[in-house]
């Protein structure tokens, strides 16, 4: 049973970068209780995780996967986890857990920069969750924002010029897409992190703050009643 | 080798430091016939000289594809070598499953070469009495990489095992050089020579039979050269020594009709 939960994950991929964004709040149950969670990080070297979900869990893994990483830098071979052996490696100890009906409660998001054998670098952004489900993508959301994110951002990825997308127009779709789910997701609050990786890197953002306007009428469907006071 | 009194326990070390029952393990690897590998930037390749009992009987196998990226050679107890095949095709088999990618062949090695260490270690059981020249193809380039009975494991640009295998030595050490670049074909017939090299004072034909080679590399997948695509080389090395021999029986008729 989940008790301190995250909503969405948010990702996209193009052909020099993935970015993703994710809010920084633990839910406790329906309290928005903890207002800095992290829940997307940079593993190793060229690798993004974000996760939505149960917290602890996250955080297990997250550990265990630096730790991984720690075990390979002592190795001192020249051998470090890419994103594309991540993906994999979680969705084995999702599945495997699952299958002992003690599931990582979550549902991770892995993107990074892989190196091909001719120094060529690609993009990769994948998706798994508690069930051990798993698929790559270019655009790729967790929880909430399997419903309501997917379908903006499809259509942000086919109007902005879908792989060849600058960084700009990205953060802006991400931007707006997240301005959607705080709108209409509950259990989230107006302060959000970014991570991009590419060719020089992972990199998270300090959270920040999206403008809202809460004067909309779309959101704001009942007009106050003028004439109350004089009833 | 001499024997002494420190030699009966793998657990005993000797007044001058040494494990002998490890040296004596190390003694079974150079019995066995031998084994040589050898890389490029781009590929590696291991050749073996299979030995038969009888001749009623078939030649034993040398090279062993463990994974799609690498290979091994055993030179000594070949049931030992089997053991550590066993291992090493469970533990890639393994890395692919939960990595979905090629174990690194550094890592691979290292697991074994840890292997092969604990049993030098330990009240019950012996050092496995094999080593191995292990080829792989990985996200750093080509690889081979010697491991022997103490646990020690070394990277290599070309090296060779078993009996007799200071005459490959030789040949390798002269034309390493030239490897880096090399195409895939060429890189055999290197190999395919050094072999021949070990068996010329036997004045021992080499055959598809006694001949095995193994090959990979950069977009090409472990490949156990058949007797069809093995046998331009091996025509090749046999037409070349029965060239050299010529020449060097021409010479000595020459010098025959001086002396008449």
């Amino acid at each position: 049973r989940p008790i301190v939960t995250g909503t969405s994950v948010i990702a996209i991929k193009t052909d020099a970068f993935v970015m993703m964004a994710a809010d920084t709040l633990g839910s406790y149950g329906s309290l928005a209780r903890f207002h800095d969670i992290r829940r997307v990080v940079s593993v190793g070297s060229d690798c993004l995780l974000g996760a939505g979900g149960e917290i602890s869990d996250f955080q297990k893994v997250a550990q265990h996967l630096e730790d991984l990483e720690e075990e390979n830098y002592c190795y001192d071979d020249n051998v470090s986890l890419t994103a594309p052996q991540i993906h994999s490696y979680l969705t084995r100890i999702c599945y495997n857990r699952r299958s002992k009906v003690d599931p990582f409660y979550n549902q991770f998001a892995v993107g990074g920069m892989i190196t091909d054998d001719n120094g060529a670098k690609r993009t990769y952004l994948g998706y798994t969750d508690l069930f051990g489900t798993t698929f790559t993508d270019n655009y790729v959301a967790t929880g909430f924002g399997a419903h309501l994110a997917l379908p903006l951002l499809r259509k942000g990825y086919e109007t902005l010029g879908g792989a060849q997308m600058t960084v700009e127009d990205a953060r802006k779709l991400l931007a707006d897409t997240m301005r959607v789910l705080f709108y209409r997701d509950c259990k989230t609050i107006n302060r959000i992190t970014f991570g991009t990786v590419d060719a020089r890197g992972p990199n998270v953002n300090e959270p920040i703050a999206l403008q809202t306007d809460f004067n909309l009428e779309e959101i704001n469907p009942v007009k106050p009643i003028q004439n109350a006071e004089q009833e | 080798m001499y024997r002494s009194q420190y030699d009966s326990d793998v657990t005993l070390w000797s007044p001058q430091g040494r494990l002998h029952q490890v040296e004596y393990a190390c003694e079974a690897v150079k019995q066995g016939s031998v084994v040589l590998g050898l890389k490029s930037s781009t590929h590696a390749v291991l050749v073996g000289l299979r030995r038969s009992p009888s001749d009623l009987a078939h030649h034993q196998e040398k090279l062993f594809k463990i994974d799609a990226h690498c290979a091994i050679g055993v030179s000594g107890l070949t049931s030992d070598g089997r053991r550590l095949c066993k291992y090493m095709r469970s533990e890639t088999l393994n890395y692919r499953y939960v990595y979905n990618a090629s174990m690194p062949v550094s890592r691979m090695v290292l697991d074994v070469a840890d292997k092969c260490q604990g049993q030098t270690q330990t009240s019950q059981g012996r050092p496995f009495g094999v080593g191995l020249l292990v080829i792989g193809y990985d996200t750093n380039g080509a690889h081979l990489y010697e491991t022997d009975p103490a646990g020690n494991y070394f990277e290599y640009l070309a090296y060779s095992i078993g009996a007799r295998n200071q005459a490959a030595k030789t040949y390798l050490e002269k034309k390493y050089d030239t490897f880096t670049d090399i195409g895939q074909d060429e890189l055999i017939q290197h190999g395919v020579n050094a072999l021949k090299e070990t068996v010329r004072t036997r004045d021992l034909t080499l055959t598809t039979d006694n001949t095995s080679v193994i090959v990979v590399g950069k977009n090409c997948n472990v490949q156990h050269l058949n007797d069809e695509q093995l046998q331009p080389f091996i025509d090749k090395v046999e037409a070349d020594n029965d060239a050299a021999d010529e020449a060097e029986n021409e010479q000595k008729d020459g010098a025959m009709d001086v002396d008449q």
